[in-house]
């Protein structure tokens, strides 16, 4: 395979903790959330590899019910993108950052102010659920000017000559939906995870993760049979929200250990 | 070239548009934009939906001739009846092309989001009788305002689900309903209500809705062999706007859609993005959207359709804005002087007219009167209780 090498800090490092063998692991933080910057420094000494920084909307259309609450209650606690910003800055845990924000977050900002305001804060990629490749084009440019890497999804929809055009596109690593649905937790691994993750595997060499219904650790671990790593969302906010910041580290720490098993 | 000509292949009407969706829904708006392109170029395809639009929607809608508000007014005031279609509104116009669309997809269940209750009410309907599974969200705050509406989609075999996140109103709607289409997108297909969301669906709703231009143009020609000086609608999303807008926009007919104060998208928003689409958007300073407050379940949006954001942009069309107390008066006005209840969407058309009456003084005024009064009877005996 002849991916498109990048310089960006998420992929190089993504990158060069696969070729050490380890299987990766991105937990997702709601930005703005009572003890988020707990929330995020515990998974980071937990063994995430990196970590995704919910920036709240007010229209989470990809979310399910844990994501979606927990976006409205940073809302009413006054969050917004630029508070969350200022606080990721003081962040300082050693592992990559991104941000996953809906496009009119970006989109009202403005391209190349936003690309700036996630470099001034220290964030490497973002992820963009509701902007898809075709759509892609004017940010990308401003991300990619800035050095702000593009997080691209594929979902199980999509016909066979789609993936490598995703898979070109993408920085830092290609999100392979889980599911046909929203982020939330269910009680299996769907078939359809491991399938599209064979799929990507076999046509890019940039690291696929998988997320969307990764709900525990023994469903990462078989997702890890088949990706190079996962992305776990709202089984870790759920935990945060019933028990606070340290619960999300413990809860990663437990999926670290099924992953490395 | 018609101004209301097919958007680019990137689904755009000038700058707005577009499909911003997550990818899961990306192959499926292009399969839906494809079987519509052949759908609607397949003669076959024409004739069963104007079958169903005459002999089960009861298509063409009259013209009515306001005699009196007319005199009251000093201008000429002509209605076109959409009001009369079955189900109540010009909203089955839409439904049943999608339905029947829907059908030949090969899909057997239709997701529809609801604000009012009027594209819910169709929607069960269309799936009534095309032997279709049908779920309508509504948002908890219009399940509450619009009770009779509710009833009337569970008698007609569909499930209902009240949407209790956000504002719990149309938006929140859209929101769940595209929730349930990145899940069931295989077997289910989106039956979007007005003429907004992802490419392909404000151009192809908009075809669905030409007809009412299309008639109301030929009627007008025979009725007084001319087009109005003033084509006036209500704008939520903007669809049944959209349809009678596409009779005229190539004359010299003043197009004006009227918004409700509290949802003025275009007034007072700013271009967006938002269930899929580029358009004008009520929004806070950090792109967060603004909740709509609005006494009219139906344009309770904070959203517009983008075409209206370009026709906006242009000059084409203006968008003025009506309050809920000048809708109110309107709504018993046409009732009083008329006989006939608007749906209260449509009372923000009147309600525009009555107030600009002195600087139309001799016009022509068609309004489309979109939907009829009967389920917001309930709503407005506890307003006028007060």
């Amino acid at each position: 395979m002849t991916g498109i090498v990048s310089s960006g800090v998420l992929e190089t490092a993504l990158r060069r903790r696969r070729a050490e063998g380890r299987k990766l692991l991105v937990p997702y933080i709601t930005g703005g959330l009572a003890g988020w910057q707990e929330a995020v420094r515990a998974v980071a000494a937990s063994g995430a590899d990196a970590i995704e920084i919910g920036l709240p909307f007010s229209d989470p259309v990809m979310d399910g019910p844990v994501i979606q609450q927990a976006s409205q209650m940073a809302l009413e606690g006054g969050a917004t993108p630029v508070s969350i910003l200022d606080q990721a800055r003081e962040l300082d845990v050693g592992i990559p950052l991104a941000v996953m924000c809906y496009y009119n977050t970006v989109h009202h900002a403005g391209h190349e102010r936003f690309a700036h305001q996630l470099l001034a804060a220290g964030i490497s990629a973002a992820l963009v659920p509701d902007l898809p490749l075709e759509e892609s084009g004017p940010w990308c440019e401003a991300a990619d000017a800035a050095g702000i890497e593009t997080v691209m999804f594929a979902a199980p929809t999509a016909p066979d000559d789609r993936l490598p055009l995703i898979a070109a596109r993408a920085r830092g690593f290609v999100y392979s939906v889980g599911l046909l649905g929203v982020t939330g937790e269910r009680t299996e691994l769907a078939t359809t995870a491991a399938s599209l993750a064979r799929r990507l595997k076999a046509i890019t060499d940039v690291p696929v993760l998988i997320g969307v219904g990764v709900s525990n650790a023994a469903q990462a671990r078989e997702a890890v049979q088949v990706a190079d790593g996962v992305i776990m969302g709202a089984s870790v906010i759920r935990r945060m929200l019933d028990d606070g910041p340290d619960a999300a580290g413990d809860y990663i720490a437990e999926v670290r250990a099924a992953i490395d098993a | 070239m018609s101004l209301m000509a097919e958007p680019s292949a990137t689904g755009r009407f000038g700058e707005f548009g577009g499909r911003f969706v997550p990818e899961t829904l990306v192959p499926a708006c292009q399969e839906l934009e494809t079987a519509f392109r052949d759908a609607w170029a397949d003669p076959g395809f024409r004739a069963d939906l104007e079958y169903q639009l005459r002999q089960y929607a009861g298509r063409p809608s009259i013209l009515t001739e306001c005699a009196n508000l007319s005199e009251q007014l000093g201008l000429r005031l002509i209605l076109k009846r959409e009001d009369l279609n079955h189900t109540g509104s010009h909203k089955i116009n839409n439904v049943l092309g999608q339905a029947l669309l829907a059908k030949r997809m090969g899909k057997k269940r239709l997701v529809a989001e609801t604000g009012a209750g009027q594209h819910g009410v169709a929607s069960a309907t269309a799936a009534a009788l095309l032997g279709m599974e049908c779920k309508v969200y509504m948002g908890a705050v219009d399940v509450e305002r619009q009770a009779l509406n509710v009833f009337r989609m569970k008698l007609l075999g569909s499930e209902v689900e009240a949407v209790q996140s956000g504002s719990r109103t149309l938006k929140d709607a859209v929101n769940e309903a595209m929730r349930d289409w990145v899940a069931s997108v295989e077997t289910t297909h989106y039956c979007l209500g007005s003429v907004m969301g992802p490419h392909p669906y404000p151009w192809m709703v908009r075809e669905f809705h030409r007809v009412v231009g299309d008639e109301a143009k030929q009627q007008c020609h025979d009725l007084f062999g001319d087009v109005p000086d003033v084509v006036v609608a209500c704008v939520g999303g903007g669809s049944n706007a959209i349809g009678i807008f596409s009779g005229f926009v190539d004359n010299r007919t003043r197009l004006v859609g009227v918004e409700p104060a509290g949802g003025a998208a275009v007034g007072r928003g700013q271009p967006g993005v938002v269930h899929g689409m580029r358009s004008y958007l009520m929004q806070d300073e950090y792109g967060q959207v603004l909740e709509a407050e609005s006494i009219s379940a139906g344009l309770d949006y904070p959203g517009v359709g983008p075409e209206h954001s370009y026709l906006a942009s242009i000059g084409r069309a203006e968008y003025p804005s009506v309050t809920d107390a000048e809708v109110i008066d309107a709504f018993q006005l046409l009732a009083r002087a008329e006989g006939i209840i608007p749906a209260l969407e449509c009372a923000h058309a009147l309600a525009w007219i009555t107030r600009e009456a002195r600087n139309m003084q001799g016009n022509t005024v068609l309004m489309n009167l979109s939907g009829r009064g009967d389920k917001d009877v309930a709503q407005m005996m506890d307003i006028l209780a007060r």
